[in-house]
């Protein structure tokens, strides 16, 4: 039996047998009876509608409270008909016509197709429509604004500046803490945004560009491509060679001390790498490592 | 008990005695809820909207959403957006009933320690997954996630996928013979860069082919729960499902 089949088959029969067990286990009291035996005449049907006639003399008073004393007790125990104090009652009434009116003004009753839409014509999905056009209407024409002016200009108009500020901060979180962190500290394998070395360039225009077209993101065709060549892998250098540069590195960038094999690596550097990196190692106008600090290299370790 | 019973009908009195009468109007009491709120859904035609592009999970993300379940990740991540501005402006357009509409068991969940993944798929690159299950601090380091390193270890054993399929044909998940007969070499042909996926794709698209945990050698679970959690919230176009669900 499919799925569907057995769905409907619990939906149709299924209800209809529940319900029609649930009413004669319940029935089984009214089952017809000899009268004697029963001690009543009365039909179940008769008992079901009938109302009991109420004598006048049926009520009984407490002289304490003023209210009626029920007509049952158990070992001379009786019990008071309180009523509901009014404000209870009054509340209890109010909340009847406050659904009453819900039902009128928003969805509310299943009908063939679907649930009545209210007279307000709120749905969930329609009232964050609204909220979202709102704010839209509200932050388009900002938006506009900054899209509107350069990357250049936008720092020297502050208000639209801070705005752009504002804005990126929230993209921020949503699309760039996942891998740089959320106090843009990075981690390993994702880069510090925090320091003053930028690995494509600071200055507004190239973040903006680092960020449209992204780093070597294999879809798409502008994105940063690290251009430096496998030099061990291509077998451009020796594995001895790579060490020495190596260590030329760690000198450059002030992290160790002078040897031979740095010595030997600063011929290799001038040789392969300074064409790109700099003399020095602090870069080259054409926006290689055109950090003026010097630090570039160092950076990588 | 007296013999001078003499409330009226509708008196409370009366029904409390009379555990029949008792029991019949708590059965309409009880039915008159159950008629309203629930046996409509299976008439009224928004329970499940109609949108282009769902279909049931490839055999390598239904073995990922197994590992999902199994590892309780439902337990910290919800999958429903619900339509609240927050929500939509974090996590992505909010949840349409026909996206679970293949789930047995949905996993909407009640509770986000962590963020709502029902749209996660795509956000993030496959060796971002990879490296977050591994180590979640090495790329969120204020995550409580726990790790899943053994993931990248452990390979996919599925017992036989074909299996799953079936039961879940019976639950009616409209998968077709050819797919659950090609059920295992689906798996295989998913994850493995050099198998030729065309005809998967063909069956299920949209389908991603390719190796997912950055260790093409072998299948691992780590495959399996990244091609799960990089289709999630793909199929369907929100937006061009978007009027239909509007309009009053």
């Amino acid at each position: 039996m499919s799925y569907d089949a057995l769905r409907h088959f619990a939906d149709s029969w299924g209800l209809v047998f529940m319900g029609a067990s649930y009413a004669v286990l319940i029935g089984w009291h009214f089952r017809p009876r000899d009268a004697s035996i029963a001690g009543k005449p009365r039909s179940p049907f008769s008992r079901l509608i009938m109302r009991r006639p109420i004598m006048a003399d049926d009520k009984r008073i407490d002289a304490a409270t003023g209210t009626e004393i029920k007509h049952h007790e158990w070992d001379g125990i009786q019990e008071l008909d309180t009523p509901l104090p009014r404000w209870w009652l009054w509340t209890f009434y109010a909340t009847i016509l406050f659904a009453i009116g819900y039902v009128i003004a928003y969805p509310a009753l299943p009908m063939l197709h679907r649930a009545t839409v209210g007279v307000l014509g709120w749905s969930s999905r329609g009232a964050l429509d609204k909220e979202l056009a709102a704010r839209e209407a509200q932050i388009a024409p900002v938006r506009q604004a900054i899209a509107d002016t350069s990357i250049e200009v936008l720092p020297t108009r502050p208000q639209l500046m801070q705005a752009a500020v504002e804005g990126g901060r929230a993209a921020f979180r949503v699309h760039c803490v996942q891998c740089h962190g959320s106090g843009a500290a990075g981690s390993k394998g994702y880069p510090n945004l925090n320091d003053d070395d930028w690995l494509w360039g600071g200055d507004l225009p190239t973040i903006e560009k680092t960020i449209t077209d992204g780093v070597r993101n294999p879809d798409h065709a502008a994105t940063r491509q690290s251009l430096m060549p496998a030099f061990g892998k291509d077998q451009l250098l020796t594995a001895a060679q790579v060490d020495d540069v190596v260590a030329h590195v760690r000198v450059i960038s002030g992290q160790d001390r002078p040897g031979p094999a740095s010595q030997r690596g600063a011929k290799v550097f001038a040789d392969n790498c300074a064409v790109c990196h700099g003399p020095a190692g602090k870069g080259n106008s054409q926006g290689w490592c055109a950090e003026p600090d010097g630090r570039d290299l160092a950076l990588w370790w | 008990m007296t013999s001078k019973t003499k409330s009226k009908f509708w008196d409370h009195g009366r029904l409390e005695r009379n555990v029949s009468l008792l029991g019949i109007a708590s059965l309409i009491v009880v039915a008159i809820g159950g008629i309203v709120e629930i046996a409509p859904l299976f008439w009224i035609d928004n329970t499940i909207e109609k949108v282009d592009g769902m279909r049931p999970y490839t055999p390598l993300e239904l073995a990922g959403r197994n590992i999902y379940i199994r590892e309780g990740c439902y337990n910290c991540h919800s999958q429903m957006i619900r339509p609240f501005r927050d929500e939509t402006e974090r996590y992505g357009h909010y949840s349409l009933a026909a996206e679970s509409m293949y789930d047995h068991p949905f996993q909407w969940g009640s509770k986000r320690t962590g963020p709502d993944l029902a749209r996660v798929g795509g956000k993030y690159s496959d060796e971002w997954h990879v490296q977050h299950l591994k180590d979640p601090r090495a790329v969120v380091p204020e995550s409580i996630m726990p790790g899943y390193a053994f993931l990248a270890e452990r390979e996919l054993k599925p017992t036989d996928m074909r299996k799953d399929l079936t039961a879940l044909t019976d639950v009616g998940v409209p998968y077709s013979k050819d797919d659950i007969a090609k059920a295992n070499d689906d798996l295989k042909a998913q994850a493995d860069p050099d198998a030729d996926a065309k005809d998967l794709i063909k069956r299920y698209p949209k389908a991603q082919a390719r190796d997912f945990d950055g260790d093409p050698g072998k299948m691992t679970e780590m495959d399996a729960l990244v091609a799960y959690l990089q289709m999630l919230g793909t199929l369907v176009d929100v937006e061009s499902a978007r009027p239909q669900e509007v309009e009053r």
